[in-house]
C-alpha cells in the first residue's frame, strides 16, 4: 500500500476540488448575504460583491421586524438547558442501569429500550395534547422537557459506564462513599470525554431542531432561531440578500461550535454511530 | 449458640438494609429517565393507538370523541394524497445507496493517506451539522427556476430547457433527494472511515503479493469487510428517511400538488392544519409500523447479511 507522493498529491488536489464544489452552496450564501439586491442573480456569479451591502443586510436581520438577537437568546437558553438536563438525566440513568444492583433494573431497561425505535412524529399529536394539558404548550420549559429524556444518550453513556471497572466502585464503597458520591466524584471524571461528545451532539441537535419549536411554540417572542429563520424568509422571501444574511446567521455560529469541538463530534459519531 | 444466631440475625438485618438502600439508590438514579420516558413516550404511544380509532379533532373537547373502529385506516387506502406520500417515502430511499456509494468512495480516498486528512473530514461533514432550515432556504434560491444560479449555469452550458426543480412535480422529489444526499454524505463517510480503519493492513499487503489490482482488492477485501458498516448505514438511512420532516416542510411544503409530500409531512398537515386528530393518528400508526417492520428486518438481516 505504499503510495508514491505524486499520487498522494494528486488525490489531495482532487479531494480539495471536490470539497470546494461541495461547499459552493455555503460560499454562495455568504457572498450573497453581502450584496445589494440587484446583484444577487448576476451571471456570471460575482463571488466577491462589487457593491458591498453586508452591514445594512445584517442590521435588518438582527435589529429589524424579526430581531435575531432575541431569537438567539431564546435558542441559547433552550439549547443549554436541554443539553444540561439531558446529559444529567441520561448519565444518571446510565449509571443506575450499569452500576446499581436494584430490583427491576432489567425490566426498566427493557422498557426504555423498547421506546428507542418509536419515531417522534408518530406520537407528536398526543405530546401536543399533553403539553396543552399540563400548561406547558408555548413555553420554553415544555421544549426543554421534550428534549431531555433521550434514550439515545442513555445508551451511548451506558456503553462508557459499562467500561468502567467495578473495582473502582468497590474500592470507593469500602471507603464509605454512597452512590451519589461515587457517581459524581469517581465515575463522572472517568467518562468526561463521553459526556463532552454527547453534550456537543445534543447541543447541535437541539440548536438545529425545527419540528418541536414549530409545533410547541406559538408566540413570536418565544421563537427559536430555526423557526424565526423560516418566518423571516416567508416575509422577506423576495429579498434574497436579506434571506441569505438570515441563513448565514442561522448556520455559521453552529459551524463554529462544531469546528471547536470537531474532534469530539467526529469521534463520537464514529464510535457510537449515533444519529439524531 | 445463642450469640451466633444473634449475630446471624444482625447480619441479615444489615444485609436487608443494604439491599433496600441499593434499591432506593437505583430508583433515584433511573427514576428521572423512566418518568420522562413514561410521560413523554409511553403514554403518548397508548394515546396515539386509541385516538387512531376515533373521529376526533383536538379543538373539540374530550366528549367529542367518537370511536369509529377501522374507518380511518380504510379511508387512508382511498386517500390519494396519503398514497402519494407513502410511495414518496419509498422513492426517497433511493437516495440511500447513492449516498453510501459516494461516502464509501470519499472514505477510501481520505483513508488512503492524503494530506490534511482531518481537514477533509471537516469539510465533507459540514452540511450534516448545518441547520436544515438554513440549508433549505439557500437551496430554494439556488434552485430558482428562471433566475437561480444552477439554472443560469445550465443554460450557459447550452441546456435550453433546464428542469424547474422545486416548482416541477416531476423534479421536486429528486431535488429533495439531491439535498438529502448532500447533507448525509458527511455522516456516512465518518462511519465508513471508522469501518475502514478496522481492516487489517496486512490483508492488502498479502493481496498485493498475490498480484491483485486495486479493483480486485476493493471488490474482495474492502467491500466484504465493511459490510457490517454498510448494513448499519442502510438501516439507519432507511429509518431516517421516514423521519425527514424539516427539509420538506421548509423547502416545498410537500408541493407542488403533493408531489414531494411524505408521510410525516402529510401527518403534520392533517394534524395541525386540517386539525383531523383521529385521522392523523392513523397515519402515525402506519409510520410506526413501517419503522417497526424495518427494525425487525434488521434483527433478522444482521445475522444473514453481514460477513464474519
Amino acid at each position: 500500500m505504499k503510495k508514491w507522493p505524486i499520487s498522494k498529491i494528486a488525490l489531495t488536489v482532487i479531494l480539495f476540488a471536490c470539497g470546494i464544489i461541495f461547499l459552493l452552496p455555503f460560499i454562495w450564501m455568504i457572498s450573497t448575504s453581502l450584496k445589494v439586491e440587484q446583484d444577487v442573480f448576476k451571471f456570471p456569479i460575482e463571488w466577491i460583491p462589487s457593491q458591498f451591502n453586508g452591514e445594512a443586510n445584517y442590521k435588518k436581520v438582527w435589529l429589524g421586524d424579526y430581531p435575531f438577537y432575541l431569537y438567539y437568546w431564546n435558542t441559547i437558553k433552550v439549547t443549554i438547558l436541554t443539553t444540561f438536563t439531558s446529559v444529567l438525566v441520561s448519565s444518571m440513568a446510565a449509571y443506575g442501569f450499569t452500576k446499581v444492583n436494584f430490583r427491576g433494573n432489567n425490566f426498566l431497561f427493557l422498557i426504555v429500550l423498547a421506546t428507542f425505535m418509536v419515531p417522534q412524529q408518530s406520537i407528536i399529536v398526543p405530546q401536543f395534547l399533553l403539553m396543552r394539558e399540563i400548561k406547558l404548550f408555548d413555553t420554553h420549559l415544555g421544549l426543554v422537557l421534550l428534549g431531555s429524556f433521550s434514550v439515545l444518550g442513555t445508551f451511548m453513556l451506558r456503553q462508557f459506564f459499562m467500561s468502567i471497572n467495578n473495582e473502582f466502585i468497590e474500592a470507593a464503597r469500602i471507603d464509605g462513599a454512597g452512590h451519589a458520591r461515587i457517581f459524581l466524584n469517581v465515575t463522572m471524571p472517568m467518562i468526561r470525554p463521553a459526556i463532552a461528545t454527547y453534550g456537543i451532539l445534543r447541543f447541535i441537535w437541539t440548536w438545529n431542531d425545527y419540528q418541536n419549536p414549530l409545533i410547541f411554540l406559538r408566540t413570536d417572542k418565544y421563537y427559536t432561531l430555526q423557526l424565526a429563520m423560516n418566518k423571516f424568509s416567508d416575509t422577506y422571501g423576495q429579498f434574497y440578500s436579506l434571506t441569505m444574511a438570515a441563513a448565514v446567521s442561522a448556520i455559521i455560529p453552529l459551524l463554529i461550535v462544531f469546528l471547536i469541538g470537531q474532534k469530539q463530534v467526529i469521534e463520537g459519531i464514529a464510535l457510537g454511530g449515533v444519529k439524531g | 449458640m445463642e450469640s451466633v444466631i444473634a449475630i446471624n440475625q444482625q447480619d441479615q438485618v444489615q444485609r436487608r438494609k443494604r439491599r433496600l438502600r441499593e434499591n432506593i439508590a437505583g430508583w433515584i438514579f433511573v427514576g428521572p429517565m423512566f418518568i420522562g420516558t413514561a410521560l413523554f413516550t409511553l403514554l403518548p404511544i397508548l394515546a396515539s393507538v386509541l385516538i387512531s380509532f376515533t373521529d376526533w379533532s383536538l379543538i373539540q373537547g374530550i366528549d367529542g370523541i367518537r370511536f369509529v373502529g377501522l374507518d380511518n385506516f380504510v379511508d387512508l387506502t382511498k386517500d390519494q394524497t396519503f398514497i402519494t406520500s407513502f410511495q414518496n417515502n419509498f422513492i426517497l430511499m433511493l437516495a440511500i445507496p447513492i449516498t453510501m456509494a459516494i461516502s464509501l468512495l470519499l472514505g477510501i480516498a481520505i483513508n488512503s493517506g492524503v494530506f490534511f486528512k482531518d481537514f477533509f473530514k471537516i469539510i465533507y461533514f459540514m452540511p450534516y451539522i448545518s441547520s436544515v432550515v438554513g440549508v433549505a432556504i439557500v437551496f430554494q434560491v439556488l434552485f430558482h427556476p428562471s433566475l437561480g444560479p444552477i439554472n443560469q449555469f445550465l443554460i450557459n452550458i447550452g441546456i435550453d430547457n433546464p428542469p424547474k426543480w422545486l416548482a416541477d412535480i416531476h423534479y421536486s422529489l429528486p431535488s429533495v433527494m439531491l439535498i438529502l444526499i448532500w447533507t448525509q454524505i458527511g455522516f456516512n463517510m465518518i462511519i465508513y472511515i471508522a469501518g475502514l480503519q478496522n481492516i487489517p493492513k496486512d490483508l492488502y499487503e498479502a493481496a498485493s503479493i498475490d498480484g491483485a489490482n486495486a479493483w480486485q482488492k476493493f471488490r474482495n477485501i474492502t467491500l466484504p469487510l465493511v459490510s457490517s458498516t454498510s448494513f448499519f448505514l442502510l438501516v439507519t438511512g432507511v429509518v431516517y428517511s421516514f423521519k425527514v420532516f424539516d427539509l420538506i416542510a421548509v423547502l416545498t411544503a410537500g408541493g407542488p400538488a403533493h408531489s414531494s409530500s411524505v408521510m410525516v409531512y402529510y401527518l403534520y398537515d392533517v394534524a395541525f392544519t386540517n386539525l383531523k386528530t383521529g385521522y392523523a393518528s392513523a397515519i402515525a400508526m402506519v409510520l410506526f409500523l413501517c419503522v417497526l417492520v424495518i427494525t425487525v428486518l434488521q434483527w433478522i438481516g444482521q445475522r444473514k447479511w453481514v460477513n464474519y
